[in-house]
């Protein structure tokens, strides 16, 4: 391989080559910002809940 | 004797293992993402092209693995499975139901780099052949094990609903891995044979091998990760949660 043209063409197989990484990248990339979103929302509703028993054994 | 019992299941309650799980995270984090970074370097720059599929057997790199990652999760969930029904732990289901995700995840992987692979070399992105049939059960087994354990409000129902669907479909396993000897099919055999040599040259089956720790790494931190959650959700009521939530953020 010399040139980035040429890197990028993958021999021909660019369109295969790049469609199973380009996937595979992008999926394992946007689980974890799921989770992330995920624990955040449980927090927050475990934050709201523990508010809301203070206020009631107050 | 009795004591060792107990020690040994101090990690099944969610309480032990919720901060444990914590502080492992950041590790496997780590290594998945210095063995991917080394090992995407090596899948483009230091495995040479190959003599008969030029530049696209590159594809081997997120394929293999992927494939592994989707059976071997199926099994690590149908084991957390059978202890969670047979000493009706709760963590148990829990860690099922944070891997089945990340394995129907891999399963997809598996089928879209292979339907990638399919369309240059084989001149078709799907045939309905044995290994891929029977992988796309294997998806369907992922799918069919969320939809039903939350489709139950019941949770230690749905947990051991799912657990039963899971143990079923583990038949399902072997037939995947052995389909390729059992069956004529356009599939080629495995890469990697247990007692045998190995049919690829060396730089590439350690590049392979690399990329397939790090999607390990990968799988074991999402996981980790997703059963924190799950743990959160479903012991919300209980008093060790806001005390741990509470260690954590100081």
């Amino acid at each position: 391989m010399n040139s980035i043209a040429e890197f990028f063409d993958m021999g021909g197989y660019a369109l295969y080559v790049w469609g199973s990484f380009g996937v595979t990248a992008l999926l394992m990339a946007l689980e974890p910002v799921l989770l992330r979103k995920r624990r955040a929302d449980i927090l927050k509703r475990l934050d709201r809940m523990a508010r809301m028993n203070v206020g009631r054994s107050e | 004797m009795s004591s060792r019992i107990v020690h040994w299941f101090r990690f099944s309650s969610p309480a032990t293992f919720y901060p444990l799980a914590g502080k492992l995270i950041p590790w496997f984090t780590a290594a998945a993402v210095v063995l991917i970074a080394v090992g995407l370097y090596m899948s483009f720059f230091v495995a040479p092209t190959d003599y008969k599929q030029g530049e696209g057997y590159r594809i081997i790199f997120v394929h293999v693995p992927a494939a592994w990652m989707s059976m071997f999760i199926y099994l690590v969930m149908a084991a957390w499975s059978a202890i969670g029904l047979v000493f009706n732990t709760r963590l148990s289901a829990m860690m099922a139901r944070a891997l089945a995700p990340t394995g129907a995840m891999f399963t997809f992987l598996a089928l879209w780099t292979g339907a990638f692979w399919g369309k240059p070399m084989w001149g078709t992105w799907w045939v309905w052949d044995a290994r891929l049939t029977s992988e796309l059960i294997l998806f369907f087994l992922y799918i069919g094990f969320i939809a039903l354990t939350s489709a139950i409000d019941d949770a230690r129902r749905a947990d051991r609903a799912g657990a039963i669907l899971a143990l079923v479909g583990v038949v399902n396993i072997p037939i995947i891995y052995y389909s390729v000897k059992w069956w004529n099919t356009l599939h080629q055999g495995a890469t990697i044979r247990i007692g045998e040599e190995s049919s690829m040259g060396t730089t590439m089956l350690i590049t392979m091998l690399i990329m397939a720790v790090g999607f390990w790494m990968y799988s074991i931190a999402v996981a980790l990760s997703r059963v924190r959650s799950v743990i959160l959700e479903r012991e919300r009521n209980a008093t060790w949660v806001a005390e741990a939530i509470k260690a954590e953020a100081r």
